[in-house]
């Protein structure tokens, strides 16, 4: 299943878009996504504690909670999407709780049978990787681990160890969706990270706007955004399809705009 | 040095941090390197006689420690007027003695963990310190270690108990400290932690985070039970000079679980020696509760896996105690180990028990102690009575109750 996730970066600097699950109509912003170029889906499950996350999706998780989304309703959302682009990979990113309470085994197979094609848990560092990771591993979904501005070179190689489908730099020691890192500092980590791994590097946290994202893309294999989408979702709740569609275009065409230069 | 046996219970965590299942170290990516760095200066600094020295020396004179260890005997009559007689017709009703920790600085346990975290965080050059709180005890404390240290201090508390503990938070700015009030969630003690922690992963190469309770990722439970554990070896050896004997039960209240763990933990090896942990029952535990032992399931939260109140979807649930500093939907890992292989036992008592404990100890011994420890007498109201006249039973008095006499006024329908 990782080879959606393989292909979608094969092809050259790949645009990954965030949102969260059940905030809004979601099935709507997703075909929106996929329409204005997003290679990767990134689908946030919520979560009551989302403590490594900025206001905009902290409110996010608790207007799709408050609108009563439940895990399985994730799942239909990750299945019907399949179903519907069947190419296009997807990726649950959120908690370690709502992933192990009813047990690892019982996640990676449900994510499996919803043909998810990999998982970021943002509180499950490698060091307590068999809460998760084997789990995944088995179902043949990809673990993609983080690595911050924090994450030293003595520690990358455990990073990397286990992890697949691609590596998730998080350009700023922070959280989600407020300041945005130099450009000379993502530059100098994505080119630390590359040595190091063979996966896609994709450079993500406060990330907003199109010109950002075709600097990063100069240099990383992908561009994750999400705060500046959520916050579409916030504005214009049932009508934020349309608007999600037009920032999405515009920041693929910024990103693909470097697969040419690149090439 | 003494060397622990083999088959003690007092040799957790594991390298990993564990206690059994318990524990570990649950953190985002961004904090990992700086929770690594913390357990390798904190255990450079257990080995370290001069970091003990200072340790030591502050408690004693400028927390006060040791605290009394005291025998209350208006309790004890009071509690043996209500006791059946044994078995065997023998008289019932223990005897009844207090660790005295209402009576250090800042008038509860949480300084001495200060004090120990606020020497680790010097030690590792931090200029910056934060803390989550909830009743504000814990802020309180950590703002009064940091004007002794001269460091500038943050303080994350929920909107809701920024508005129901004003004199704490006044007590706060009085020392220095800078408080946040938390309007992200439920606007409660939870949500502070959430907010400290992002505090922490933006300011990582500055900022030490000093965790109130025996919670949190690795080295955490671990530091701040062995600082709290000046408790229990002060009152292990305070009962063995007086009574030549060991206590018969240790009880203690539990939120987090840290003084319960300090009381217990030097306990833990001498096997005569029962213990019994009293979670908060809040309106009942069909109802809203804090008591995440005898309601929760292990779950990851804040660092670690523990017992947790949560739906089946693993959302966290909001805790509820007339005791703010029992309102937390978690518990330490190190009580969820000793829970689960039998070590201590656990109960709960509800708001409505712990505030008839906390009026019994006000007119039969003369000490108005915090709603805290009220659960703990509340639990030593029901169990003393069962045991025999020359059982020992040690409660940990870990707070005071200045700070909840309005909470109590209020639930007993009294205006001030």
């Amino acid at each position: 299943m990782t080879d959606r996730l393989s292909s979608a970066f094969a092809k050259g600097p790949a645009l990954v878009t965030f949102i969260t699950a059940g905030d809004g109509p979601t099935p709507a912003i997703l075909d929106a996504l996929v329409a204005g170029g997003a290679d990767v889906i990134e689908l946030g499950m919520p979560f009551t504690d989302p403590m490594a996350d900025g206001p905009a999706i902290q409110a996010a998780n608790l207007r799709s909670l408050g609108a009563g989304t439940r895990t399985a309703d994730i799942f239909k959302i990750a299945k019907d999407f399949r179903a519907k682009h069947p190419t296009v990979p997807v990726v649950l990113m959120g908690y370690a709780n709502p992933m192990v309470t009813r047990g690892a085994e019982w996640f990676a197979k449900a994510a499996a049978d919803a043909g998810v094609d990999g998982v970021i848990c943002v509180d499950i560092p490698p060091e307590e990787d068999d809460a998760l990771g084997p789990q995944l591993r088995a179902a043949g979904i990809a673990p993609i681990r983080l690595a911050t501005p924090t994450t030293d070179a003595a520690r990358l190689p455990a990073v990397l160890d286990g992890s697949a489908g691609f590596l998730y730099y998080v350009s700023v020691a922070g959280i989600t969706g407020l300041q945005q890192a130099a450009q000379a500092s993502i530059e100098e980590a994505v080119a630390r990270l590359k040595a190091a791994t063979d996966l896609p590097v994709a450079v993500g946290f406060g990330v907003r706007t199109p010109e950002q994202a075709a600097a990063i893309a100069r240099v990383a294999d992908g561009v994750v955004v999400g705060s500046a989408l959520v916050e579409l979702v916030a504005k214009y709740g049932e009508q934020a399809p349309k608007y999600v569609q037009e920032l999405t275009a515009a920041l693929a065409g910024a990103v693909h705009s470097a697969r040419k230069v690149s090439a | 040095m003494t060397i622990e046996p083999r088959n003690s219970f007092r040799n957790t965590p594991d390298d990993r941090g564990h206690f059994g299942q318990f524990g570990g170290r649950f953190v985002a990516e961004t904090l990992m390197p700086l929770v690594l760095e913390l357990e390798r200066e904190y255990r450079k600094a257990k080995q370290d006689p001069a970091f003990a020295a200072e340790f030591d020396d502050l408690l004693e004179h400028y927390v006060g420690r040791p605290s009394p260890l005291y025998y209350a005997p208006r309790i004890t009559e009071e509690l043996r007027k209500g006791a059946k007689p044994g078995p065997n017709g023998q008289k019932m009703g223990a005897q009844v003695w207090f660790k005295r920790d209402e009576l250090n600085h800042t008038g509860a346990h949480k300084i001495n963990n200060c004090i120990g975290q606020i020497l680790l965080a010097i030690r590792m050059g931090k200029t910056r310190i934060i803390a989550e709180t909830g009743a504000g005890q814990h802020g309180v404390a950590t703002a009064t270690v940091c004007a002794r240290f001269g460091l500038p201090c943050v303080i994350y508390m929920g909107a809701k108990d920024v508005e129901r503990q004003q004199p704490n938070v006044f007590r706060m700015r009085l020392l220095g400290a800078e408080v946040v009030p938390v309007t992200s969630g439920a606007n409660t003690l939870k949500d502070a932690m959430n907010e400290a922690l992002r505090d922490w992963v933006a300011n990582v190469h500055d900022t030490f985070y000093i965790i109130g309770t025996a919670a949190g990722p690795h080295p955490y439970p671990e530091l701040v039970r062995d600082f709290q554990s000046v408790i229990g070896k002060e009152a292990r050896a305070q009962m063995l000079a007086r009574t030549g004997r060991l206590p018969d039960l240790l009880v203690a209240a539990i939120g987090g679980g840290s003084n319960a763990i300090g009381l217990f933990h030097p306990f833990l090896d001498d096997t005569s020696v029962k213990m019994l942990g009293v979670e908060a029952a809040g309106h009942g535990l069909d109802k809203e509760h804090a008591a995440s032992l005898a309601g929760g399931r292990p779950g990851i939260l804040h660092g670690n896996k523990t017992f947790l109140l949560q739906d089946e979807d693993g959302q966290i649930a909001e805790a509820h105690s007339i005791s703010a500093g029992l309102d937390y939907p978690g518990i330490g890992p190190e009580h969820a180990w000793l829970k689960e292989i039998g070590r201590v036992d656990y109960t709960s008592v509800t708001d409505t028990e712990a505030l008839e404990g906390f009026q019994l100890l006000c007119r039969t011994e003369g000490i108005i102690p915090a709603l805290e420890p009220s659960h703990a007498i509340a639990a030593v109201v029901k169990v003393a009575p069962t045991m025999p006249e020359d059982a020992i039973v040690l409660a940990n008095l870990c707070g005071r109750g200045d700070k909840d006499i309005f909470t109590v006024a209020e639930a007993l329908g009294t205006k001030l």
